[in-house]
């Protein structure tokens, strides 16, 4: 623990230490706000509720997110700080989860700055915070789940660029995973087990269950199973290049 | 005796080519070992091995006992280690830096404050110690390295190529660094200046194509040249190499 610790403040340390975090966070911002109150029609639906705050969160993680994952890995390759980092006394996870757990958690920052949001719904009307509530932490999976994703991707390259592109096509699939534009592709010849299995998979599903106020406890293990499986492949993809 | 440091039959292949062709030697406290070869020799790569940033493909390295393989954290926290070219974090300030890998390495408070303050007054960083390592000239980049391999004061230090870059004073202070040190560790340093070799080191092996060419003292190498050169038997031994 102590060792993940260190990792993580080193990792969260080195995004406020370049503009980094703070473009992130802007652009994350004015692009939430703008989506909630122009596309989603926040004002005019005259509801005191924020469907129209979170129902875009998937889509702006789908290019945000990559965005952070890309360098995690790929860039401690290509600098070659990776063989200090793996030289050190620490295991192969607790290099994994830290620098996982940073990326995770200053999405987390970015999500709580989005706090005045909440506030003016408050002040405009009565909406149900439970629900609220639950829709922060649906959004936070979520975001965990893509992150934890781009994390094992950016161990299979030292190019940025490559990790950022295929992580938005991995995590676009998956989100579409259980919607009739991925479904469609299976329809005419897998079997309908295999259908259940993908739309199982849909991470909009997931997350929109949560979102709607009900924290189901299938939800939650959903989206910790593919962090908890993303981070197991990514340390097994980095052992891997030891041996290669 | 017990070997400090020991490869038993450390072998490395990459796809088709044989970096590192069945190495076994041992170190014993007090020697300082140079590890001479051409490029592609397979210098770096023994050294990733020992420190376990690669695994093996056959044979194993053992640091104080520990088998690198087997218990790769014992053997990681005995050595202090100069990967080739030195990497850092760019974006950290050495002192940042330095702070971070003494906390990895288990130093708390005022005796990492203190860990971290005798690295850079050991390696002169304390100039720069706020700016950012990717703002520092190469000799300073090297020398943050330098500062991290020896802040937890390890038995065994494996440096690859410490003096590259570094203009001849500091060549001089590393130099000076190493040998002092000697007497109480093992360490290996791989270098393409063979005049190092006469400087620091207490044996000298040459190693080409993955293979021991000629191990032994810098004297005993420089008297199987007629010139007594130590480049007349690097050129000699690894030309057909």
């Amino acid at each position: 623990m102590r060792n993940v610790g260190f990792v993580l403040r080193r990792e969260l340390a080195a995004y406020f230490a370049t503009p980094l975090a703070y473009i992130f966070i802007v652009i994350f911002l004015v692009l939430a706000g703008t989506l909630t109150f122009f596309v989603g029609g926040f004002l005019e639906r005259g509801q005191a509720d924020l469907q129209a705050f979170f129902s875009f969160h998937p889509w702006l993680y789908l290019f945000l997110v990559p965005a952070l994952s890309m360098r995690l890995w790929a860039e401690e390759r290509r600098t070659g700080s990776i063989e200090l980092l793996l030289t050190m006394p620490i295991t192969m996870s607790q290099a994994v989860v830290g620098k996982y757990l940073a990326a995770w958690l200053f999405t987390g920052i970015a999500l709580l700055l989005t706090a005045p949001i909440w506030l003016t719904v408050n002040y405009l009307g009565a909406p149900d915070n439970g629900v609220i509530f639950a829709s922060y932490i649906a959004s936070f999976l979520m975001a965990g789940a893509f992150m934890a994703i781009g994390s094992m991707i950016s161990a299979t390259t030292k190019n940025q660029v490559i990790a950022f592109v295929i992580t938005t096509t991995v995590c676009f699939v998956l989100t579409l995973a259980g919607s009739p534009v991925i479904l469609d592709f299976f329809a005419d010849w897998a079997p309908p087990a295999v259908i259940d299995a993908v739309a199982g998979l849909g991470f909009l599903t997931h997350f929109q269950a949560i979102q709607r106020g009900v924290i189901d406890l299938r939800d939650l293990i959903f989206f910790g199973s593919i962090i908890g499986l993303a981070l197991y492949a990514n340390a097994l993809i980095l052992d891997h290049q030891k041996a290669a | 005796m017990e070997a400090v440091i020991e490869t038993v039959g450390l072998t490395k292949v990459f796809g088709t080519k044989t970096a590192v062709d069945d190495l076994s030697f041992r170190v014993q406290q007090g020697e300082v070992l140079g590890f001479l070869g051409p490029n592609g020799a397979g210098k770096s790569t023994t050294m990733k091995m020992i420190t376990g940033f690669l695994a093996p493909t056959a044979g194993t390295a053992l640091v104080q006992g520990h088998d690198v393989t087997r218990a790769p954290i014992a053997v990681k926290a005995a050595i202090g280690y100069l990967p080739e070219g030195a990497p850092a974090y760019p974006d950290m300030t050495p002192r940042g830096f330095l702070g971070f890998v003494a906390g990895i390495r288990g130093f708390d408070g005022a005796e990492r404050r203190k860990r971290v303050a005798a690295a850079m007054a050991m390696t002169q960083l304390e100039d720069v110690a706020l700016q950012p390592i990717d703002t520092l000239s190469k000799g300073f980049k090297r020398r943050v390295g330098l500062a991290q391999a020896l802040l937890h004061d390890p038995p065994v230090l494996i440096l690859d190529e410490p003096t590259d870059g570094l203009d001849p004073n500091q060549k001089f202070e590393v130099r000076k660094l190493i040998t002092e040190m000697s007497a109480e560790k093992s360490i290996i340093i791989s270098t393409h200046i063979l005049e190092e070799v006469d400087a620091v080191c207490s044996r000298a092996m040459i190693i080409a194509a993955g293979r021991i060419v000629v191990d032994g003292t810098p004297a005993e190498l420089a008297a199987r040249s007629t010139r007594g050169s130590l480049d007349d038997v690097f050129r000699a031994v690894t030309a057909d190499a």
